[in-house]
């Protein structure tokens, strides 16, 4: 029998973990008058997948990219591995939403962009690179360019250049969203797949319910205006059984419909 | 009112009943370029012949004179030696204009405070009307090269300036993130990220700077000495010979827009693929 | 740029360079670069001057006439290659070459069939002008969302309400834009008009000033001209920008 969700916290949980990698204490974020971010407390936990969840403008994507050292925050501070930090860093890798491209750069090229940028020998980096274009399914197309690409394989060369560089933390900017539907259900599954063989920790934002449920052990949903977290959702699915059994599963329909339930106000 | 889809019948009906050769036109000219291109020339040079038969003025040369005066010019090799000698200026004032501009625009590009001295002083440069300066040019530097060689810098520094910093303000944000994300220093922003992106930008920028470069060696031949090109215009507009004044002139038409559009050939093919038109 | 917190404009920084040929001026440098003051007080004296106003009277009609033209004639054109092909194809290639040719080098032409007066300058502006307007009208004509156009038919409205309510009004954007490029084209044409025919309006005066080294006339006349062009191209952009709402959600 699957656990239960865990009950609805306080309106500002402040969540500790055993093993945090990730600690994010009391961050603000306004931009002018506007105030994106209220007082986020949480703590994401080594070698697991979480989510951040809500509708448009809760803050989610700002709350990540502070996390990634891309934009500053107001107020508060992050962690990561017990070390405060303020900029991007080596054991952080992003995927942004629009992929990233350099257009005029083959797939190896880009692939490989991040080890270029520290320094890495030519040989060395290509040789890591190609790895893991392997591993994402690229096999063959390392010379091509993102103009000759579906949205879908220019997504895996952003995915397979976070992977290259060997961080602690991939941070995950609504990745799917820019691709089609019918690909996107196969790239959850392919997500999935890496997450068990590369043992990394993942901070993924999305605002699909049903992605949310379907890759995650931990889901953080937030409310908008401002954005603060609302609840923590851990639900138990057993992911051993093929993923068009996990989708009709009981326990995965129950914790999406609650959840919907939950964010059905903020819909517009 | 409602609407009702076409039928079948009528869409191809008038391809279906028309002649051979008619169709075959018909399938050309939707097919091909080139065919169009045919028939503007020769629309435009049949309303010259007709024009200048009429005659519209004593000092209105036919399409023919003009193109046998064209052909006599080019066989005696005066057009040639005029060119050389007009194009130097260009080629030099086009040259020092792209150096100064594109660096003075990276540097507008991403420094505020550059942006704030400068920009205003080039957009008023490039929108104000320049030939009025160019004979000031003379009082300093003569009639020479020199002169205009800064007559052309004149005209095309301020478009290529502006060009090159609007490219470098709108690359794209996110891939200068992407560079941030994965610790790229400042340095390797610039010359990684900025600069490829802006490239194809900068080079419509400098075809910009090619055209306004034209405009000015014309102003400088018609405003400061007539040599080379305004030279062979003068002349035979004094021996009152418009046939070949008129050659003279649509010379430089035909050079200045051939010059353009290979320019803008080499940016489709090699600095933009996926902007090509199939 | 922030000085003492205050945000200060980016054409504010043509007042710094004013003050810096203010000081080149007075250090006589060049006898070319008079002070800034004197010029200015020049432009009050020379305003005031029967020949200017004269010249500007010339000026200011021709280049009147020329713009009507050039938008009179221009944005037909280009709503009609817009929409029908086939003079699409045939008169493509023209517009083309003619917007980015050294149209200068017509003028002589001009001068010789219209002869030295004010008939040669507003076609010289007419020639400058019109091509860009034709190229922007075109634009803005093949901008139209299809989608727009579609929904006018399906509620009933007659070809020519949708040529007038939709695609003249979606296509004003690109029109205006193509207009206020003409416009600073179009005093280009007429200064260089002027300036190359050389006894007319202020081709006359810039003659006059720059055979007798009265720089600070020159100068006074120089700056006049070009701010009248900024001037005008504000103006058409200040319209533009009262349309511009929608140009973004077409």
């Amino acid at each position: 029998m699957a656990e239960p969700m865990r009950a609805p916290q306080s309106d500002d949980p402040a969540l500790t973990v055993d093993d945090a990698i990730v600690e994010v204490r009391d961050i603000c974020k306004h931009y002018g008058d506007v105030e994106a971010l209220r007082g986020i407390n949480l703590d994401f936990a080594r070698g697991k997948m979480t989510t951040l969840l809500g509708p448009s403008g809760c803050g989610k994507t700002t709350l990540l990219k502070i996390i990634a050292g891309l934009i500053p925050a107001t107020s508060g501070e992050i962690r990561i591995n017990g070390r405060v930090v303020t900029g991007p860093g080596p054991e952080r890798a992003f995927v942004f939403q629009d992929f990233a491209l350099m257009p005029w750069a083959t797939v190896m090229r880009n692939v490989a962009f991040g080890l270029e940028l520290k320094g890495v020998a030519q040989a060395e980096r290509e040789r890591i690179a190609r790895h893991y274009i392997a591993e994402v399914g690229l096999t063959g197309f390392e010379q091509k360019y993102p103009h000759e690409l579906s949205g879908g394989m220019r997504q895996r060369v952003g995915l397979a250049r976070a992977f290259a560089v060997d961080a602690d933390v991939l941070l995950l900017d609504e990745p799917f969203s820019a691709v089609d539907e019918q690909n996107r259900r196969k790239f959850q599954e392919d997500l999935l797949a890496l997450v068990e063989r590369e043992r990394k920790t993942f901070l993924f934002v999305t605002h699909s319910i049903e992605e949310a449920v379907y890759v995650s052990d931990r889901i953080v949903l937030f409310s908008p205006r401002p954005g603060r977290v609302s609840r923590i959702i851990e639900p138990s699915i057993d992911r051993s059984v093929p993923p068009d059994v996990i989708r009709r599963n009981g326990e995965y329909l129950d914790t999406v419909e609650e959840i919907w339930q939950g964010l059905r106000q903020y819909a517009e | 009112m409602a609407v009702t889809p076409p039928k079948a019948g009528e869409i191809g009906g008038a391809r279906n009943g028309s002649s051979g050769i008619a169709g075959a036109l018909d399938s050309l000219a939707s097919r091909s370029k080139a065919f169009w291109v045919v028939v503007s020339l020769g629309l435009f040079f049949a309303a010259w012949e007709i024009a200048g038969r009429v005659p519209i003025s004593y000092a209105f040369p036919t399409f023919l004179e003009t193109a046998a005066a064209f052909v006599e010019m080019l066989l005696d090799g005066s057009l040639i030696r005029s060119y050389l000698i007009t194009l130097q200026p260009l080629v030099l004032g086009v040259a020092i204009s792209a150096v100064l501009g594109v660096g003075l625009g990276i540097v507008m590009g991403l420094s505020n405070k550059a942006e704030w001295f400068l920009a205003p002083v080039f957009i008023v440069l490039q929108a104000a009307p320049m030939a009025a300066l160019i004979p000031l040019v003379t009082f300093v530097y003569g009639i020479g090269l020199v002169a205009k060689t800064l007559a052309v810098i004149l005209l095309a520094l301020p478009v290529i300036v502006l060009n090159s910093y609007k490219a470098v303000r709108h690359v794209n944000p996110s891939l200068v993130d992407m560079c941030r994300s994965f610790q790229g220093t400042r340095m390797q922003q610039i010359v990684k990220i900025v600069v490829p992106d802006a490239t194809p930008v900068l080079f419509a920028g400098l075809r910009l700077g090619v055209a306004a470069g034209f405009i000015g060696v014309i102003l400088a031949e018609l405003l400061i000495t007539p040599t080379g090109i305004g030279d062979l215009i003068t002349y035979y507009r004094s021996v009152a010979e418009y046939g070949h004044m008129y050659a003279a002139i649509a010379s430089i038409i035909a050079v200045s827009t051939l010059t353009l559009a290979g320019l803008q050939h080499v940016e489709l093919r090699y600095l933009r693929p996926e902007k090509r038109r199939k | 740029m922030k000085i003492l917190g205050f945000k200060i404009p980016m054409m504010a920084s043509l007042l710094f360079w004013m003050l810096v040929w203010e000081v080149v001026g007075r250090l006589d440098l060049m006898f070319l670069i008079p002070p800034m003051s004197s010029i200015l007080a020049k432009m009050g004296e020379l305003v005031a001057t029967g020949s200017w106003q004269n010249a500007s009277v010339i000026t200011i009609r021709s280049f009147l006439l020329g713009m009507a033209m050039a938008i009179g004639i221009g944005v037909p054109v280009g709503v009609a290659m817009g929409r029908i092909k086939v003079v699409d194809n045939i008169l493509g290639l023209w517009v083309n070459i003619f917007v980015s040719a050294p149209l200068s080098a017509l003028v002589p032409v001009l001068m010789i069939l219209f002869g030295l007066g004010e008939t040669t300058i507003f076609v010289t502006v007419f020639l400058f002008a019109v091509w860009i307007i034709v190229l922007d009208a075109r634009a803005g004509v093949m901008q139209v969302p299809p989608s727009l156009i579609e929904m006018a038919r399906s509620y009933g409205a007659s070809r020519f309400t949708v040529f007038t309510k939709i695609i003249l009004l979606s296509a004003l954007p690109e029109i205006l834009a193509g207009i206020r490029i003409g416009v600073i084209r179009g005093v280009k044409g007429v200064v260089i008009g002027q300036i190359l025919v050389s006894v007319v309006g202020y081709g006359e005066l810039f003659e006059l000033y720059s055979r007798n080294f009265d720089m600070e006339r020159f100068w006074a006349l120089t700056i006049l001209l070009f701010a009248a062009a900024m001037l005008l191209s504000a103006a058409v952009e200040h319209f533009e920008k009262r349309i511009e709402y929608y140009a973004g959600a077409r």
